[in-house]
């Protein structure tokens, strides 16, 4: 071929490849326009028996913030009448009157923010996230919250995340960015490596303890910690993303089980703190999420789907059949009395 | 629209063909930066393909855990496993491309797995087990392009300005990389976070570096005679280990990889040192990479003056500046950017270079295999020093570990000056093995 010919070839192909670039650009932005109107709830943090979660809906109201009364789930059909509100949320928290909402703050700088609300959900304080927001948490008393991101996977093609969790005490604004300063005690000795990893904080109602993730030398540990004491003790194996019950006898957690997806190990499973005994939830799907209990029975959780995630109910003790609670919806947080 | 045009006369006569060594620069010109217009073709080649890789690496975290709210680490337990197969595939691909003759098309089928990959990413948004094979197949697909790539740069180029030509191709291939995060960010700003355009972007970029590898790289003739011609067998890809010199440099960076500290821990070394915003972090590969992209050429010139081994040996000298800087009671800033400069610096010293002082040295028509071994020594060794660093971190903290690192990098490095001081000085003595299959020697 002449150099002609070539050159011709490649500025063709640049027309064809830009039109697509754009074009498709274009169409994205034009989709993400479209039916922006829609009446917006405004939400009470403090209404027990509510259910507040992120809504996937394919709609005008993805990704915001979507409030449910406990009875008003689990219908046959999974519609139901969530009032959306206006906020946006990619993971969300609430208890007592106070929220934990991790959304976009700068599309540009890929930043995203933790915001604190208060009981009608509006920012009452904004803190920079390290990364990628993956887990939130608030303790049962509204005054500490929790977050966890990822961080990293800089490297060409590179995965190598680490994760980094911070907490906040709303009262004092007293922030602990990295828990993973804490001192790690790995069955009574202090534990020390490059590659600890903290996340899935859950608070005790004494707003002090708090369990959380260990991971180090690929293994995972439910560790039990201390915010005044910084500390963090290793009490279990093999469990992720804890979450404690509400009269804080119990532990929901995910576990890597063998002969699983090997992206998405995990189980749902419940420890018995006291008789240290562990028993699965009777869904035998694999999960990626941090559960949340909806009373002292019964804990819930998403399961993924096609860019959309639903969320699913299971009896604690094992016993009984899943049942879907609530379509297109993430992160879930129950309101107690 | 090539740098080599300088060279007014030859440039008109023999643009179409100079792809091999066989046509050399006049001496007056080989004072001027000037590579061959092959190396500048897969230099092209490499940048718009890493910006379509880096455009997806910057938003892979947001689009799995935000839009499928799935968790990274999964992904990232398995991607020792990936790097496992990225870097066995090398000498793979270069073997298959030496036996063949045939560099372009094995890479072009690794450059087009990974284009093909930037559109199965949205299709397999559903399931899990989908996406980490469509991720492997992109590792796949590097680790299958870089050797005969790398073994077209070097056949393009005289030997005495291999430096020169790789110092060329690793600044275009940084600058697509430096590219690549701003204009994904720019997609999903626009679109108002649609994760699929940034996929289809990415993928007209990698179709695009496709199209020019095509349309505008050509294969170097090994030789002119076919009677020089001799069938390579798979023995023959181990035997070049016997290569005088290669199997010396082979040693060396296999040995100085296993006391490389990792940029991803000193990094965190950085962290824990400097009380660094979170919102920063993104930033330090980034001042990393332009200090790379700055100094790839300048180091890879300095290499063909003053001796490649020797370059490369002085870039494991300034890792062990990097360590040290870590290790000083120095101000905030200072610490960051020194560290960052001397990171950048020490891939510049040490990544084009390695394969510039490596690539002479092995036969032309075993070349691609050969990249392939040094790069998959180099990867091996480094996965090992990257356990040894972790074990010397859990056991003594990350302060002795660090000043054991540095300590290792010494003694490394004066081995392997040692090493390398035995062997032929590639510059000034014409390698009787590379010259043989020149054809014009």
């Amino acid at each position: 071929m002449s150099r002609t010919a070539r050159l011709t070839v490649l500025g063709l192909s640049l027309v064809l490849l830009a039109a697509l670039g754009f074009g498709y650009t274009l169409h994205a932005a034009d989709r993400a326009r479209s039916g922006r109107d829609r009446p917006h709830a405004v939400p009470d943090l403090n209404h027990p028996a509510q259910i507040l979660f992120r809504s996937t809906a394919p709609d005008a109201g993805r990704d915001h913030l979507a409030a449910l009364d406990v009875s008003g789930t689990g219908r046959p059909e999974g519609d139901d009448d969530r009032r959306v509100s206006d906020l946006k949320c990619l993971v969300f928290h609430a208890a007592h009157g106070t929220g934990l909402c991790l959304q976009l703050a700068n599309p540009v700088l890929n930043a995203y923010d933790a915001v604190i609300l208060d009981a009608r959900a509006r920012p009452v304080a904004h803190h920079r996230i390290a990364g990628t927001p993956s887990r939130a948490r608030v303790s049962p008393g509204g005054h500490m919250v929790a977050w966890t991101s990822f961080v990293g996977g800089e490297s060409y093609a590179g995965l190598n995340f680490s994760t980094r969790t911070a907490i906040l005490d709303t009262r004092t604004g007293t922030l602990l960015d990295n828990l993973e300063e804490f001192t790690v005690r790995r069955d009574g000795q202090i534990y020390r490596a490059p590659d600890i990893n903290v996340w899935g904080v859950t608070f005790a109602a004494d707003e002090n303890r708090f369990y959380a993730t260990v991971a180090s030398d690929g293994h995972t540990y439910l560790a039990q910690g201390d915010i005044a004491a910084e500390t963090l003790t290793t009490v279990h194996e093999n469990a992720e993303c804890p979450s404690l019950s509400p009269d804080g006898t119990r532990v929901a957690y995910k576990k890597r089980v063998s002969g699983t997806d090997p992206a998405r190990p995990w189980r749902l499973f419940v420890l018995d703190l006291r008789t240290r005994t562990e028993t699965p939830v009777a869904d035998t799907r694999e999960l990626d999420d941090q559960a949340e209990w909806l009373d002292a029975d019964t804990v819930v959780y998403m399961l993924p789907g096609d860019q959309r995630g639903d969320v699913w109910a299971s009896r604690a003790d094992g016993s009984g059949t899943p049942r879907l609670l609530l379509r297109y919806a993430m992160s879930p947080a129950v309101l107690r009395g | 629209m090539y740098l080599s045009s300088s060279r007014t006369n030859d440039a008109i006569t023999t643009a179409r063909t100079d792809t091999s060594s066989g046509t050399r620069p006049s001496r007056r010109a080989r004072l001027l930066p000037v590579v061959a217009p092959n190396v500048l073709a897969l230099g092209m080649v490499s940048l718009v393909t890493d910006i379509s890789a880096e455009m997806v690496t910057a938003i892979l975290p947001v689009y799995l855990v935000v839009g499928l709210g799935l968790s990274p680490l999964a992904f990232g337990m398995l991607d020792g496993l990936y790097n496992v197969a990225n870097a066995a595939v090398r000498p793979i691909g270069g073997h298959v491309a030496d036996r063949t003759r045939r560099h372009k098309p094995v890479a072009g089928v690794g450059y087009a797995v990974s284009a093909a990959g930037k559109l199965a990413l949205p299709a397999v948004a559903g399931s899990v087990p989908l996406i980490g094979g469509v991720l492997a197949a992109d590792r796949m697909g590097k680790g299958l392009r870089t050797a005969p790539r790398d073994a077209l740069i070097s056949l393009s180029s005289p030997d005495d300005a291999q430096g020169r030509a790789f110092g060329v191709h690793r600044a275009m291939d940084t600058t697509g990389a430096l590219l690549g995060p701003p204009v994904a960010l720019l997609v999903l700003w626009v679109t108002v976070e649609a994760y699929d355009a940034v996929f289809v972007v990415s993928f007209c970029f990698a179709m695009l570096g496709v199209l020019i590898l095509a349309l505008f790289v050509r294969e170097p003739t090994l030789d002119r005679t076919a009677a020089t011609r001799r069938k390579v067998r798979l023995l023959d890809a181990v035997a070049v280990l016997r290569a005088p010199g290669f199997g010396r440099v082979c040693a060396c960076a296999l040995l100085l990889a296993c006391v490389t500290v990792g940029d991803s821990m000193l990094y965190l070394l950085l962290q824990r040192r400097v009380d660094l915003s979170p919102a920063l972090f993104p930033l330090l590969p980034f001042g990393t990479a332009l200090a790379f992209l700055l100094l790839a050429l300048p180091f890879g010139l300095l290499g063909d003056r003053f001796g490649r081994g020797r370059v490369f040996l002085a870039g494991h000298l300034i890792l062990l500046a990097a360590c040290l800087t870590l290790l000083l009671p120095l101000p905030g800033a200072a610490a960051i950017g020194g560290t960052l400069v001397l990171l950048g610096a020490f891939y510049a010293a040490t990544d084009g270079v390695l394969m510039a002082l490596a690539a002479p040295l092995a036969p032309a028509d075993l070349r691609a295999g050969a990249l392939g071994l040094v790069q998959t020594g180099q990867a091996a060794g480094r996965a090992v020093g990257a356990v040894a660093f972790g074990a010397a971190w859990t056991a003594w903290g990350p302060r002795t570990a660090l000043a054991a690192a540095a300590l290792g990098l010494a003694m490394a490095t004066t081995v392997a000056a040692t090493l390398l001081r035995g062997r032929p000085a590639v510059p000034t003595d014409p390698h009787d093995d590379t010259d043989r299959h020149d054809g014009d020697a």
